[in-house]
C-alpha cells in the first residue's frame, strides 16, 4: 500500500469498480477473412468445373462404379489389406518384443528380420514369393539336418498368386509395425515397470495390462498410416496377376478406352475405404487416448467460429 | 527366532563398476516405522528397491518377512530365483514411489483393483468394494471414476497407497513420497502415512521430511556412502547425532 502511494501518478486510469465487468472488443481478423473468401471462390470454381467438364464421362463413372469386377477387385483389395495388416501387426508385435529381448541371440534375429524386409523392395519380395518354387519345389515340414519330414506338396500349387500376394505384403509389413510397436513401447514411462512389478505382475501381464495399451497411444497414428498405405499398396500385386481394384479397372478400360472414368472409379472406392479406416482411426485414438488427453475435444464449428472472430479459451 | 519384518546383512549392490551398497546391516521390526535419510547418492533408495527385488542383491544376504530375497537357499549354495517366484514374493511388500507411477490409461478405481483381480485372482466385485474402503480411507471416496491426470500431486500419491494396500501388504516401503509435491500439498500424504503408521503397518520410509521421521518414526537410519553411518531412536540420530557425518548433513537440512 506504502509503495502505490510514492508511486507517481503518471496516468489517470478509472479502476473498475469490484466485481464490475469490463467490456472487451475481440480483436478482427479482416486479412484471415479475405483469404477465406478467395479460398472458397477457386474450390468452388474448381468443383465447377469439374462437373460440367464432358469429358470427365461421369456417365462412364457412374455406370461403372458398381460393376461386378469393379466391387469383385474392391472386396479382394479389402481382404488383402485386412490379412496382411491383421498378420503384420501380429508378426510385428511378436518382432517388436523380441527386438527388445535380453537374449542377444532374439533380439539380433528380430534385427536382422527387420534388416532385411525393410531393405529389399516389396515389388521383390512379392516376385520371390511367386517364384519361390523355383529354390524349393517341394514344401515340407521335417526335422534338420535329414530327419523324417512331413510332406505337404509342390510349392507350386500351395503358393497360389493370391498365397504369394499374401505372404509378401505380410512379411514385408511385419517388418515396419515392429518397429511402430518398438517406438511405441520405448514411450512408455520406466516407471510404469516398477510400479507393475512392485504389484507383483510377471513380465507377461506387465506387457498386456500395462505396456502395451499405453504403447497404443503412440502405435496408432503411424499404423493408420500403414493400413492406408497397405490398402493403395495392394495395388502393387497386380504383377502376380491378381485382381484387385485397381487392376480390375485397368482390365475394362484396356478394353473400352475409358481410362479417366475407370480410374475415377476406383479412386472414389479408395477414397470411400480410406475414410471408412480414417473414421475407426479417430475412434480407436480416443479409446486408448484416455487418462492422457484432458484437453476438451475442438469440434469444427469452434474452429470455423475461431476464423473469423478471436475467442477466449481456457487453457488447461 | 528371526521375527524382524526386514533384515539385511551385509548387503552389497553394484551398478557396472560403481557399488551403491557397501555392506548394509539393518533390522527393521514388524509393526515398526524406519525411516532412511541421507544425502542424495547414498543408497537409501537402491536398498529400498533390493528390498522389494528391483533391484538384485549382489552380496550378503536380505530377508524379508523370514524369506530371502532374490534366491533360494538350498545345501549351502544360494539358486538364483525364477521370474515368477520372484513376482510372488515381490506381493509381500507394498511399495510408493517418488513419482507415484499411476497407471494412466485406467482410472483410479481400475488402478487400485487391477493387482488383486488379474494378479491375485479374486473376484472383480469384492476387490471393487475394498478399493472404495481404500478410497474412503485415503479421503478421495469420491475420485473412483477420474483417471490419475486430472488429479494433483497429493491426490495420485494419496491413490499410489490405496493401491500398494489393495494387495495386503505386511510391509509398505515408500521411496521419497513427497519429494515431487508442491510444498501445500505435502501434509496430506503425509498424513496418510501417520495414519497407516498408527494403524500398526511396518513402513520403510525414505525421506527428506525430517519433521516426519522425528514424529512418526521407531528408527531413523542415516546412510552415507552407500554405509549406514547411524541408526537409533529419532531423538538420539536427529536430536543428538554422535558421527559427524550425520551432524554434517542435519546442519545442512535444519
Amino acid at each position: 500500500m506504502q509503495q502505490q502511494h510514492s508511486l507517481p501518478a503518471t496516468r489517470q486510469v478509472t479502476p473498475a469498480a469490484p466485481g464490475e465487468s469490463i467490456p472487451v472488443v475481440p480483436l478482427r481478423h479482416p486479412l484471415r477473412l479475405a483469404i477465406a473468401v478467395v479460398l472458397i471462390l477457386v474450390a468452388l470454381s474448381a468443383a465447377w468445373d469439374v462437373a460440367v467438364n464432358q469429358r470427365y464421362h461421369w456417365d462412364v463413372v457412374v455406370s461403372y462404379l458398381f460393376a461386378p469386377q469393379i466391387m469383385a477387385g474392391a472386396g479382394l483389395t479389402v481382404l488383402l489389406t485386412v490379412v496382411s495388416m491383421s498378420v503384420g501387426i501380429a508378426l510385428g508385435t511378436v518382432l517388436a518384443v523380441m527386438r527388445l529381448s535380453a537374449n542377444p541371440i532374439v533380439s539380433t534375429i528380430s534385427r536382422g528380420y527387420i534388416w532385411f524386409f525393410r531393405g529389399t523392395p516389396l515389388l521383390v519380395q512379392l516376385i520371390f514369393w511367386f517364384n519361390i518354387a523355383a529354390l524349393y519345389p517341394v514344401i515340407a515340414f521335417g526335422l534338420p539336418l535329414g530327419g523324417p519330414s512331413l510332406v505337404l506338396g509342390s510349392a507350386n500349387v500351395l503358393i497360389t498368386p493370391l498365397g504369394a500376394a499374401l505372404l509378401g505384403l505380410s512379411l514385408n509389413e511385419a517388418a515396419y509395425m515392429a518397429e511402430i510397436i518398438r517406438g511405441g513401447i520405448g514411450s512408455v514411462d520406466k516407471g510404469q515397470y516398477d510400479a507393475a512389478r512392485g504389484l507383483g505382475m510377471n513380465s507377461s501381464q506387465l506387457m498386456r495390462r500395462v505396456i502395451l495399451p499405453q504403447a497404443m497411444r503412440v502405435v496408432l497414428p503411424p499404423t493408420g498410416n500403414q493400413v492406408i498405405s497397405m490398402l493403395k499398396g495392394t495395388a502393387l500385386v497386380s504383377v502376380l496377376a491378381i485382381s484387385d481394384l485397381l487392376y480390375s479397372a485397368q482390365i475394362i478400360y484396356s478394353n473400352n478406352y475409358q481410362t479417366i472414368p475407370l480410374l475415377i472409379v476406383a479412386s472414389l472406392w479408395y477414397l470411400l475405404m480410406t475414410t471408412i479406416l480414417s473414421f475407426f482411426q479417430t475412434k480407436l485414438e480416443r479409446r486408448y487416448g484416455r487418462g492422457f488427453d484432458a484437453a476438451p475435444r475442438r469440434n469444427f464449428r469452434s474452429k470455423t467460429r475461431s476464423m473469423t472472430r478471436s475467442k477466449t479459451r481456457t487453457i488447461r | 527366532m528371526n521375527t524382524a519384518m526386514v533384515e539385511a546383512q551385509g548387503v552389497r549392490k553394484s551398478f557396472g563398476s560403481t557399488e551403491i551398497l557397501k555392506g548394509i546391516d539393518l533390522r527393521v521390526e514388524r509393526g515398526s516405522v524406519t525411516c532412511l535419510i541421507g544425502p542424495s547418492g547414498s543408497g537409501k533408495t537402491t536398498f529400498l528397491r533390493c528390498i522389494n527385488h528391483l533391484e538384485k542383491v549382489d552380496a550378503g544376504r536380505l530377508y524379508v518377512d523370514e524369506q530371502l530375497v532374490g534366491y533360494a537357499e538350498r545345501n549351502g549354495r544360494l539358486y538364483e530365483m525364477k521370474e515368477r517366484q520372484t513376482a510372488r514374493s515381490r506381493r509381500t511388500a507394498g511399495m510408493v514411489f517418488q513419482r507415484f507411477n499411476l497407471f494412466p490409461h485406467m482410472t483410479v478405481l481400475e488402478n487400485i483393483v487391477e493387482a488383486p483381480v488379474h494378479v491375485l485372482g479374486r473376484p472383480r466385485s469384492e476387490v471393487t468394494a475394498e478399493a472404495q474402503t481404500l478410497l474412503d480411507r485415503v479421503g478421495l471416496g469420491d475420485r473412483g471414476h477420474s483417471y490419475p491426470q486430472e488429479l494433483s500431486g497429493g491426490q495420485q500419491q494419496r491413490i499410489a497407497i490405496a493401491r500398494a494396500l489393495a494387495m495386503k501388504p505386511r510391509l509398505m516401503l515408500f521411496d521419497e513420497p513427497t519429494s515431487a509435491l508442491d510444498p501445500e500439498l505435502v501434509g496430506e500424504v503425509l498424513d496418510v502415512m501417520k495414519s497407516l503408521a498408527e494403524a500398526g503397518m511396518t513402513m520403510v520410509v525414505v525421506t527428506h521430511e525430517l519433521g516426519f521421521a522425528r514424529q512418526v518414526s521407531d528408527q531413523v537410519v542415516f546412510m552415507d556412502q552407500g554405509v549406514v553411518v547411524e541408526s537409533g531412536a529419532p531423538a538420539d540420530v536427529l536430536g543428538n547425532p554422535q558421527h559427524e557425518r550425520t551432524q554434517a548433513f542435519l546442519s545442512k537440512v535444519l
